[in-house]
């Protein structure tokens, strides 16, 4: 009983701790995560409907779910270039940054398209 | 001594009013010019003393889809049905094979004859493997450079570009996926480092489109796609995780995965076969892992970190191994492919499937093809290694990994040396270029110490330290200068081992034989090319030839007629059908030949030229594909003994069987060696047993000047009464 009402207060704990430290980062970097989450969400959703509808064409199904996770995970890697706390890249312009990645999802959105089929 | 030495050619720079980095630079340049330049020139020994011609047996077919594509055109050759080979079955030939090289060639074709360079298709296919060696040099030098210093990368050119071992793969006329594989392997590996290093997408982004080149190259890269998620699972236990690499690998992977699946013949082995999972478990791992990171630099709290660590790491391990467990129960995920599981496990083949284990280049290497390969870079590469482990960095680490996981699979199989060929050369530059780089600071040092030791005197820490070194002076002096001497001696002996190697083991062309005739003069047997020629111009167009699958791709190739079988070996059963006409009385094989529609048989006998490589001594091998699927065919039934004789006591299935009397057919008249009774095999050794051969079901339709190539005609069956 006193376990589970400490692990629950730790869970707590953890959970407001963690919305804290959340809402201190910069607003730039919170529309970067706010991106990734709804990449995520739509790759879920075709996923989902994968499983219930049967995956047929494999090339659609597969170009979509990569298409979403590709761009979440070119997202991620912008945040961590524009994040001011990464001692690694502090001499990358956030600009450079924002050019590889918009040219790394030309390049991955090209590839879906022609694998779409 | 080096100081006076190299006076004169300092002078001569200085004359040009160079500065010293300028004067470097141009030393540098210089060197890789001629680097690439002696790279080319040393593969051409057989166009020199044959033609130019293609090589072997699989570069036929490359180049027969290459002439196909500037015929016909990319849509043509990428969606190309070839109905002239595995004849009732066809092949598709867009779907099964990698195009890489056959565009690549097309490509340089295409700019050639833009820029009104009328060259033949042939002669690029032919010389596209020294071009791609050349520029190999060039990435090894810019590797090395980014792995330790420009030194080692000059030396890891100079290296590469002679070593034998992937000389054997790119000659001049080997027109194979090595040949472009080799560039591309190391090119992609370089330009992922080059991104570990600098964190950069748009590296990144280079790399994925290497992959993507090596995956429409050869079906080696699944070494690549492996040694990358290894490397980085390393890193990651070593603790030398940075965010660079999670840049880095998470880019490559998604992009270069997604490109790889264009290639029709990968298709969608990236994400369901199992030698492909060690990538997607690894990119997982490192979403878990990242995201665990990012948690605790927000928590300041390390006990609620932990907690919500043991939360996560227990859910994820857990999702983690349901979804491998279904995935490989269920038989959605297939298990490693026999060619990938008998690298691991080198007796499987053997045992389950001998086509593999009958091809040559599949059997473990000898040390003494190690030492033939290799030469000094055998004892180099520990060394190199040592100074590796000297300096850790994340590119040393890779070519570490890299150095010892293709070791391990050149071991193995003879063929994957062409793969640790780079590795080797690396790594060895690394010892060669530290090594001479401190002998010679000790020489420039010493010189140094006399000056300031002539000048200063006074009794200073400085002083002192200078006057130590010079006490020691004169054995370190010598030392350094025998080392150096030794040093020169090794790398000149090195160059002429790797020269007279290329000149004498790996300039063959595998289909125009030489020997030394009596007298010493050269004595050429073009019988090949003549009996594809003499299919080509006196059978029906279409007409179907059966031999065994060595010939295939040459006689659709030069002979242009449909053969049954050839070397794609995609169709087991097929072979086996062939081995067991090969194997059985002459009946019974008619009425095979005859399903198969069968209007010409090609075999090969080396029995009148010495030839060891013709269809008798492989004779084994097909009694044992056929007996694989055909039971009737036992192997003991053609040995006597445990013993393979083809003399008097040879077994009575032997003498009978279509192999050999197709072979021996009129030899027992034929007096092959001044001395020896008529009927004398040279390549065996021995009189043959059965002298008197009639052909019922076949005539003798052809046979090459020497007797190595011969062709008999089926016969249609008599008619009813």
């Amino acid at each position: 009983m006193a376990r589970e009402k400490s692990s629950k207060g730790n869970a707590q704990a953890l959970f407001h701790s963690l919305r804290s430290a959340y809402a201190a980062t910069p607003v730039n970097l919170k529309i970067i995560d706010l991106y990734v989450g709804f990449a995520v969400f739509t790759a879920l959703i075709q996923v989902v409907y994968m499983a219930s509808v049967g995956s047929f064409p494999f090339n659609s199904f597969l170009s979509g779910v990569l298409s979403c996770v590709g761009t979440a995970v070119l997202a991620v890697c912008l945040r961590i270039q524009v994040n001011k706390e990464n001692k690694e890249f502090k001499d990358l312009p956030p600009e450079r940054a924002f050019a590889d990645f918009v040219l790394c999802n030309l390049v991955l959105h090209l590839v879906i398209m022609n694998f779409l089929g | 001594m080096a100081a006076v030495a190299t006076m004169p050619v300092s002078d001569l720079l200085k004359s040009f009013k160079l500065k010293t980095k300028q004067q470097e630079l141009l030393i540098r340049v210089s060197i890789l010019c001629l680097v690439y330049i002696l790279a080319f020139i040393t593969r051409l020994f057989s166009v020199l003393r044959y033609e130019s011609m293609i090589h072997e047996f699989d570069p036929y077919f490359n180049y027969r889809t290459t002439l196909y594509l500037t015929q016909n055109g990319f849509y043509d050759f990428w969606n190309w049905f070839d109905y002239e080979s595995w004849y009732p079955l066809g092949r598709i030939v867009g779907g099964t094979l990698y195009p890489g090289l056959m565009i690549t060639a097309a490509l340089i074709y295409r700019i050639l004859h833009f820029l009104r360079f009328a060259v033949h298709i042939r002669e690029v296919c032919v010389l596209t493997a020294p071009f791609f060696a050349s520029n190999t040099t060039l990435v090894a030098y810019f590797f090395g450079k980014e792995i330790w210093d420009t030194g080692a990368g000059l030396v890891a050119a100079i290296l590469i570009s002679v070593c034998p071992g992937y000389i054997s793969r790119s000659v001049a006329g080997s027109y194979d996926n090595e040949g472009v594989a080799i560039f591309a392997l190391l090119f992609t590996f370089y330009l992922f480092v080059k991104a570990v290093n600098t964190g950069s997408l748009a590296w990144s982004l280079a790399s994925a489109f290497g992959y993507f080149y090596m995956v429409s190259a050869w079906g080696g890269y699944v070494f690549i796609i492996n040694l990358i998620p290894l490397y980085v699972l390393v890193l990651l236990i070593t603790g030398r995780y940075s965010m660079r690499l999670y840049v880095a690998y998470n880019c490559m992977y998604v992009l270069g995965m997604l490109l790889a699946m264009q290639i029709r013949f990968v298709g969608f082995q990236h994400v369901q076969s199992g030698e492909h999972m060690a990538a997607m478990g690894v990119f997982f791992l490192m979403q878990v892992f990242y995201f665990l990171d990012w948690v605790k630099h927000m928590l300041s709290d390390t006990k609620l970190f932990q907690a919500f660590l043991r939360i996560t790491v227990t859910c994820a391990v857990a999702v983690g191994t349901i979804a491998l467990g279904l995935g490989m129960l269920s038989g959605y995920i297939s298990p490693w492919t026999g060619r990938f599981y008998s690298l691991l496990d080198p007796t499987y083949a053997k045992d389950h499937i001998p086509i593999i284990a009958s091809v040559s280049e599949h059997q473990p290497t000898a040390w003494s093809s190690f030492m033939f390969d290799f030469h000094i870079l055998l004892f180099l590469f520990p060394a190199g290694l040592y100074f590796c482990f000297k300096r850790l960095s994340d590119a040393t680490i890779f070519i570490v990994m890299y150095g010892l996981t293709s070791m391990y699979f050149a071991g193995v199989m003879v063929r994957l040396i062409l793969v640790a060929t780079p590795a080797v050369c690396l790594i060895s530059s690394i010892a060669v270029s530290a090594t001479v780089k401190n002998l010679t600071v000790l020489l420039r040092s010493k010189n140094k110490g006399v000056q300031t030791g002539s000048t200063k005197g006074s009794s200073s820490s400085k002083a002192s330290s200078k006057a130590l070194l010079d006490q020691s002076q004169p054995f370190q002096k010598n030392g350094a200068i025998a080392l150096l001497f030794g040093a020169f001696y090794l790398l000149s002996k090195y160059a002429t081992h790797c020269t007279w190697v290329t000149s004498e083991a790996y300039s063959s062309p595998s289909i125009v034989l030489a020997a030394r005739g009596a007298h010493g003069n050269r004595v050429i047997f073009d019988d090949y090319r003549e009996a594809y020629f003499w299919l080509r111009q006196n059978t029906p167009p279409d007409a179907k030839v059966m031999s065994w699958w060595d010939y295939g791709y040459q006689i659709t190739a030069m002979g242009n007629r449909t053969v049954i079988v050839d070397n794609n070996t995609w169709n087991n059963t097929h072979i086996a059908t062939v081995g067991r006409a090969m194997s059985s009385y002459e009946d019974e094989a008619i009425e095979i030949m005859r399903s198969l529609d069968v209007n010409y048989v090609l075999v090969v006998f080396g029995g009148v030229t010495g030839y060891s490589s013709d269809d008798i001594n492989k004779f084994l091998w097909m009694v044992r594909i056929g007996g694989g699927v055909f039971p009737v065919i036992k192997e003991p039934d053609y040995l006597v003994n445990g013993e393979y004789r083809v003399d008097k006591g040879a077994a009575p299935k032997m003498l009978n069987c279509l192999m050999y009397k197709l072979c021996y057919y009129r030899f027992g008249e034929m007096l092959t060696e001044y001395g020896k009774p008529p009927g004398y095999d040279r390549a065996r050794g021995v009189e043959i047993g059965n002298k008197d051969i009639k052909l019922e079901h076949l005539e003798e339709a052809f046979t090459t000047s020497n007797w190595i190539v011969r062709i008999y005609k089926v016969k249609p069956p008599n008619n009813r009464w």
